[in-house]
């Protein structure tokens, strides 16, 4: 707890006006015209807090149905809604938004001491293609609701259900173009606007995995816009694609889907685990342990990702030669991701560990990642996942992954750079408070799930048999504390945007190009291009938090 | 400084027009990429359909009209070498040249999407190979023939979405040219949108083969 003192002592300039990105101008339109990556970064945290909230209180609903056996609250065409609602906003409106267009808009440009990313212009358009598709799927929640899940699986979503099927893929559609023209922005930036002396190995390892998410966006989201397309195609005209009715074949959407959707998976927690590398180091004093594996690491779970989907086949009478060597290549992922978290942690040894709210957050992803990831490997097997398949173990494995993983990332990611994003510190111990919850109520939530799904609950169902409600309602209690816990840093993060004491430049007395410019950032980040002269996390050159406020 | 010079040439995010340069001209590799990868879902759908369904898939492609396909094909080609000669032409800051090549592009372009339209479409339309909105063969394998017919209206029309498209830039770039925005050593878009114009045509070399050439026609 020696941030605040440091801060205050660096800070000679603090009363006299200075012009930032935040008040170099105002209005409405200087807000939705704007082109700097760090306003366009504000967009994107409002943007996708507000379909969080919304597929949240999906997830609410849900678990209060199932508080009884017969659905508490709801009918069960209803339910299917929820759940679809829940899944398609949470995928593609927060999670895979959510760390690229937030932390990354803000930080890749700063990270790499540019001025802003390579395509200003594109970043806003990306943003505008987003809360247009958004939009488009409220509206078919509003018109009725989509109740196919959010995989949309043919034929149920072209040819049997009578929801708003075509709006909803409209929206995912349209979605994926505005992920493609972020990660296509992302990596020319990364690839062309690096200041002088950072060369790819003194980058940061969040520039590194946010590099091989922007792969994932460019490869793997064109292949479901054209999914979409060919299933609005088959439900609007009755042409036989997918529907085995019409002479299609429903296999080739799944494979489709797939091939897109377990990427997707890593795109939405590869970010997040390079948030994780930055907190690690930050707040352990130390560089982060086998660099270059865990940038590397990252590489591995892009190229892998594409090689595993049929994963999600191994009961749709997929040939049992490709489930063997899916089942291979599923757990060969568990190399990379255990190769990050053997890292982190022997980063942690002999590290000068402090636990600020952000620690806190980055410890929880690697307890819950891991056990994510180890289920994951268990659904892996060939054998088991006959058994486990569609169970609530499913619901709890992913759930570890992208919320145990990717919320975690996001939100310690969003409490490290929110001083440099507001040039304001929140209350620690309220956000401490906040990450305990949060873990407690996701643990709580989730962890029976494990058990309830090996005990043979299926998943998707508004009902079950009775003796599974004891394990439903511990599950919907620890709903409810994940629910404090998130609802908590929206009042204290907004209550530190008036009330929050001067950060500083450099509260953590971190080591990074982004700390080494004032908070908030000017409108260039940089009054002079920095030039960079040693590697990442140089902890051990010189003490912490002595170096930073030069420039 | 070179700076001053370039002020009004180099946005501002960038240092020099070097930077700028290679930043425009990786991201169109990079969206290519991502096309290259959304045809490819068509692609490879229509491979293991085509697989499936072969002999649908022969009496479907046997109903396209081969020889407007072979023209398309022949004024793709050519509008590809003039796309390359309106890019050179940019290079040595001939701007003339350029703007007429780019002329030539354009009307290649336009050619191509009227005999797709008017030419092979319409009259798929009316011989009632329209899945969907007008089909009425009945003939052998009616169901894989349709799957077929569906496949090359979705691959078609995308490549003609694309070719629409290519037709616009290459108008604002009639446009630039003639107010003078292009001079040697600063003609990056014309080079970027090359690099468009070509991917569309080698698509286009793609779809020929296999829509209009399957079996033995002859």
């Amino acid at each position: 707890m020696g941030t605040v003192t440091t801060t205050t002592l660096q800070q000679p300039q603090a009363e006299e006006y200075r012009v930032h990105y935040l008040n170099a101008k105002y209005g409405i339109k200087s807000w939705l015209l704007t082109t700097d990556h760090k306003r366009i970064a504000w967009l994107y945290l409002v943007s996708t807090t507000f379909f969080f909230v919304i597929g949240g209180v999906a997830a609410a609903m849900m678990r209060l149905n199932l508080v009884s056996p017969q659905g508490a609250i709801v009918q069960p065409e209803t339910y299917n809604k929820l759940f679809t609602i829940h899944g398609t906003i949470m995928i593609f409106f927060f999670l895979a938004p959510a760390v690229p267009t937030v932390l990354g808009n803000f930080l890749i440009p700063m990270m790499i001491g540019a001025r802003d990313v390579a395509f200003p212009r594109l970043n806003l358009l990306s943003w505008y293609i987003f809360i247009t598709a958004g939009m488009i799927f409220i509206y078919s929640v509003i018109a009725g609701g989509v109740d196919t899940g959010w995989t949309f699986y043919t034929p149920l979503s072209t040819s049997y259900v009578n929801t708003h099927v075509i709006s909803a893929a409209m929206a995912v559609f349209i979605s994926g173009f505005s992920s493609i023209l972020t990660g296509l922005n992302f990596v020319v930036t990364i690839h062309k606007m690096r200041a002088p002396g950072l060369t790819w190995f003194r980058l940061p390892l969040f520039i590194w995995s946010m590099y091989a998410a922007s792969l994932i966006f460019i490869l793997a989201m064109p292949v479901i816009a054209i999914t979409m397309v060919l299933v609005m195609l088959e439900r609007l005209f009755h042409v036989g694609i997918f529907d085995p009715a019409l002479g299609g074949d429903p296999i080739l959407f799944q494979h489709l889907f797939w091939f897109f959707g377990h990427p997707e998976v890593y795109i939405l927690v590869l970010p997040a685990m390079g948030v994780i590398s930055e907190l690690i180091a930050a707040f352990s004093r130390r560089r982060v342990f086998g660099y270059g594996f865990v940038g590397f690491s990252s590489f591995a779970i892009a190229v892998l990702s594409f090689l595993v989907w049929g994963h999600h086949m191994f009961v749709s009478g997929q040939s049992v030669y490709a489930g063997i060597f899916f089942s291979a290549m599923s757990m060969a992922v568990a190399i990379p991701s255990a190769v990050k978290v053997f890292n982190w942690t022997a980063t942690l040894y002999k590290g000068s560990v402090s636990y600020e709210a952000p620690m806190l957050y980055a410890l929880g992803f690697i307890g819950l990642f891991t056990i994510g990831g180890l289920t994951g490997v268990f659904l892996a097997s060939l054998g088991l996942d006959v058994f486990l398949h569609d169970t609530y173990f499913v619901i709890a494995h992913f759930h570890f992954i992208m919320v145990g993983g990717a919320v975690m990332g996001y939100m310690g990611g969003l409490h490290y750079w929110w001083p440099k994003m507001t040039g304001k510190l929140y209350p620690d111990y309220w956000a401490r408070l906040a990450a305990c919850i949060i873990f407690i109520g996701f643990v709580l939530t989730f962890g029976p799930q494990f058990i309830l799904g090996f005990e043979g609950l299926p998943r998707r169902y508004a009902m079950y048999p009775p003796n599974f409600q004891f394990l439903n309602i511990m599950s919907s209690a620890g709903a409810s504390i994940l629910a404090v816990g998130y609802i908590m840093p929206l009042f204290y993060l907004v209550w530190s945007l008036k009330y929050g004491p001067e950060a500083g430049p450099n509260p953590w007395g971190a080591k990074g190009l982004e700390w080494e410019t004032a908070s908030p950032p000017p409108v260039h980040n940089f009054d002079k291009t920095p030039v960079v002269t040693e590697e990442a996390y140089a902890y051990g050159a010189h003490p912490a938090p002595v170096t930073t406020a030069a420039s | 400084m070179s700076e001053e010079q370039h002020a009004t040439l180099v946005a501002e995010q960038f240092d020099d027009q070097v930077q700028q340069y290679q930043a425009a001209s990786l991201g169109m590799w990079v969206f290519l990429t991502t096309e290259v990868l959304f045809f490819g879902g068509l692609f490879a759908s229509y491979t293991i359909y085509r697989y499936l369904h072969y002999p649908g898939f022969e009496i479907g492609s046997h109903h396209l009209e081969v020889l407007w396909g072979a023209t398309n094909t022949a004024v793709l080609i050519c509008s590809s070498l003039t796309m390359a000669l309106a890019v050179r032409a940019a290079q040595l800051g001939k701007i003339k040249d350029l703007i007429g090549f780019l002329v030539v592009t354009l009307i290649f372009g336009l050619i191509f999407l009227f005999i797709k339209f008017a030419m092979e479409w319409r009259h798929e339309y009316l011989e009632g190979l329209a899945p969907g909105v007008n089909f009425t063969y009945a003939g052998p394998h009616a169901h894989q023939v349709e799957m077929f017919m569906i496949f090359y209206f979705v691959l078609t029309g995308l490549h003609a979405l694309h070719m629409i498209v290519g037709c616009g830039i290459m108008t604002t770039l009639i446009i630039l040219a003639l107010r003078g925005a292009f001079s040697k050593g600063h003609y990056n878009a014309v080079e970027i949108a090359g690099l468009y114009w070509h991917f569309v045509d080698i698509v286009w070399i793609f779809l020929f083969p296999l829509l209009y050439l399957i079996g033995g026609r002859y």
